[in-house]
């Protein structure tokens, strides 16, 4: 009896050393590095991949423009000039009312890719 | 030509030519965005975020000069899409090419489809090497002439002229996506062919620009309640009624057109059970799917999530058949790859012609291999050093943790920004073609 008791006792440690090592080898790393950003950012939300972060990537390409405004803004200044943006052409917002001029401006690619005009080797 | 079923130990990489500027300004025009070979894989196309499509053509083999198989060079090249603002939405809809796809062809002219987040454009691409010439009415260079100095009536004839290759916008398919279009499919049919966004699949007759059926909606009554989106969806290359999509949690469905008009409810649901004690912040962020593809066969399909590749067999839905780690050693870095955006980073993946080696890209300009019967993986790098013509690239490994060997790069010294997410394999023969943030690489199998 007390033999097979000692028998058992070892087999149970082994076990949970191997666990231990498991542990460190394989979910370590992750959890320590969510704790890691768990401590820089402590506010952030219960629901990693939720709906904030879906959200915003929905969102991509938003910009504030408010044809409204712009509308309201060429109506009132119809025989003045439109005002310029100023030294910060990224400040759409504030006093400065933002017009399709001043929306950073995209224009096309009027360059080759350089992938057709590049080196050959 | 028949499909090369070379042993892994019969494959040398060989460097054989890169596209592209060489200086590291970075344009952001530039930064390629999608590679795509044509089924003859003749043809290569490239589309960049400045929304333009490079077309490369393989020269004819010199049969007498056997070095090499034939060089890629630039075919033609055109502006796809342009840049828009949406002003009801306050919108900014980026040019960016986001994929390429080709259809087989049918006639002299090629067809391709390119997309940007919004709108789908069918391209035709046709060659001219004639021109006529002997009008009676116009003179060479395009003018009338005054009718009354007309005294002698003549036919005009077709002469050759030089190689001019022009591309032409056949078909614009807008306005039918809210969200930002990730995918799109030509289906086995050769008529439709689907286009995904994050919550809407729909299906597109080639022919048809004005009408389009929504047959996936996973958008909730809720957007509260929105917890996942779809990442990618690719048509079964066999079968005209079956397509899959891919999600953000890591599922893919596969979906069968006859079962209903309205594809919500999946056919066979793909899904690895996760053990819920490994389960972490991280968890479902790099779980998320940013490829899946089709074997050439239509009996598997791959899929690539953050850190690895999975094949999955169609006939089991539980779990995937084969789990490849493409960097392992990022897991322990998730942390700073979350602030720095990279864990959101989404490398496609692709399979070569036989369907026994599939590859993918990873970071520092890395790309790896794996091959499905002897279990052997490789490591390459796309780079400018040391890549003569036919110089066999060698492996690069890196360490993980530890003592670095002298061949090896730590984990530390990876450069996050030079990252490899779009590569081809040729259809048939061992040619890839790796696509860097601005360059384009391509590598062939030794000849000889």
């Amino acid at each position: 009896m007390s033999q097979k008791q000692e028998d058992e006792n070892p087999v149970e440690e082994t076990g949970e050393e191997k666990q231990d090592t498991q542990e460190k080898e394989g979910i370590l790393p992750e959890r320590a590095e969510e704790a890691k950003l768990k401590a820089k950012y402590p506010s952030l939300g219960q629901k990693p991949g939720g709906s904030d972060f879906l959200m915003k990537r929905l969102q991509k390409g938003q910009k504030y423009f408010d044809s409204g405004d712009y509308n309201m803004a060429k109506a009132k200044m119809k025989n003045k000039q439109l005002p310029s943006a100023g030294p910060d052409k990224n400040l759409v917002t504030g006093d400065h009312i933002p017009t399709p001029q001043d929306l950073p401006q995209r224009k096309s690619s009027l360059v080759t890719s350089k992938l057709a005009g590049g080196q050959l080797e | 030509m028949a499909v090369r079923l070379a042993g892994w130990n019969d494959i040398q990489w060989c460097f054989s030519q890169v596209k592209g500027a060489v200086d590291d300004d970075v344009a952001e025009a530039d930064i390629i965005s999608t590679v795509e070979f044509n089924h003859s894989g003749e043809l290569l196309a490239t589309g960049d975020k400045g929304g333009r499509v490079v077309i490369f053509q393989q020269e004819q083999e010199n049969k007498i000069q056997s070095h090499s198989r034939g060089e890629y060079n630039v075919y033609s090249t055109f502006q796809s899409h342009e840049p828009e603002f949406d002003y009801l939405k306050s919108l900014e809809i980026e040019e960016k090419i986001n994929k390429i796809r080709w259809l087989p062809q049918k006639n002299a002219a090629q067809f391709l489809l390119s997309t940007n987040d919004k709108t789908i454009k069918l391209w035709k691409i046709s060659e001219r090497d004639k021109r006529p010439e002997g009008y009676n009415l116009k003179e060479e260079d395009g003018r009338y002439r005054d009718p009354t100095t007309v005294t002698t009536l003549r036919v005009p004839v077709f002469r050759p002229m030089d190689l001019m290759v022009e591309a032409s916008p056949r078909r614009i398919f807008a306005n039918a996506h809210t969200y930002h279009i990730n995918s799109i499919s030509i289906n086995s049919d050769y008529e439709t062919y689907l286009s995904a966004d994050d919550l809407r699949i729909n299906l597109w007759h080639l022919e048809i620009t004005d009408r389009s059926f929504n047959i996936v909606d996973i958008k909730p009554a809720n957007m509260e309640e929105l917890t996942e989106v779809i990442t990618a969806a690719e048509f079964h290359p066999n079968s005209c009624n079956t397509f899959v999509y891919s999600s953000s949690k890591g599922t893919i469905r596969l979906c069968d057109m006859r079962a209903s008009a309205l594809c919500d409810r999946h056919s066979k649901l793909f899904e690895e059970p996760e053990d819920p004690s490994n389960r972490s912040f991280f968890s479902e962020i790099i779980s998320s799917i940013s490829d899946v593809k089709f074997s050439h066969s239509g009996r598997y399909m791959m899929t690539r999530d953050y850190l690895s590749v999975k094949i999955w067999d169609l006939n089991m839905e539980n779990r995937p058949v084969e789990t490849y780690q493409v960097h392992e050693y990022l897991r322990s870095k998730l942390c700073s790859l979350y602030e720095n955006d990279c864990i959101f980073d989404k490398f496609e993946c692709c399979w070569n012609g036989s369907d026994s080696v599939v590859m993918t890209g990873s970071y520092n300009n890395f790309f790896r291999m794996f091959d499905r019967n002897t279990k052997r993986d490789i490591t390459l790098e796309a780079s400018r050093e040391n890549n003569k013509p036919r110089t066999v690239l060698k492996p690069r490994k890196v360490c993980a943790s530890g003592k670095r060997k002298k061949d090896e790069i730590s984990v530390d010294s990876l450069d996050f920004n030079k990252k490899i997410l779009h590569t081809a394999w040729h259809p048939k023969e061992n040619i890839i073609a790796v696509a860097t943030t601005n360059n384009l690489y391509i590598f062939q199998d030794k000849v000889n």
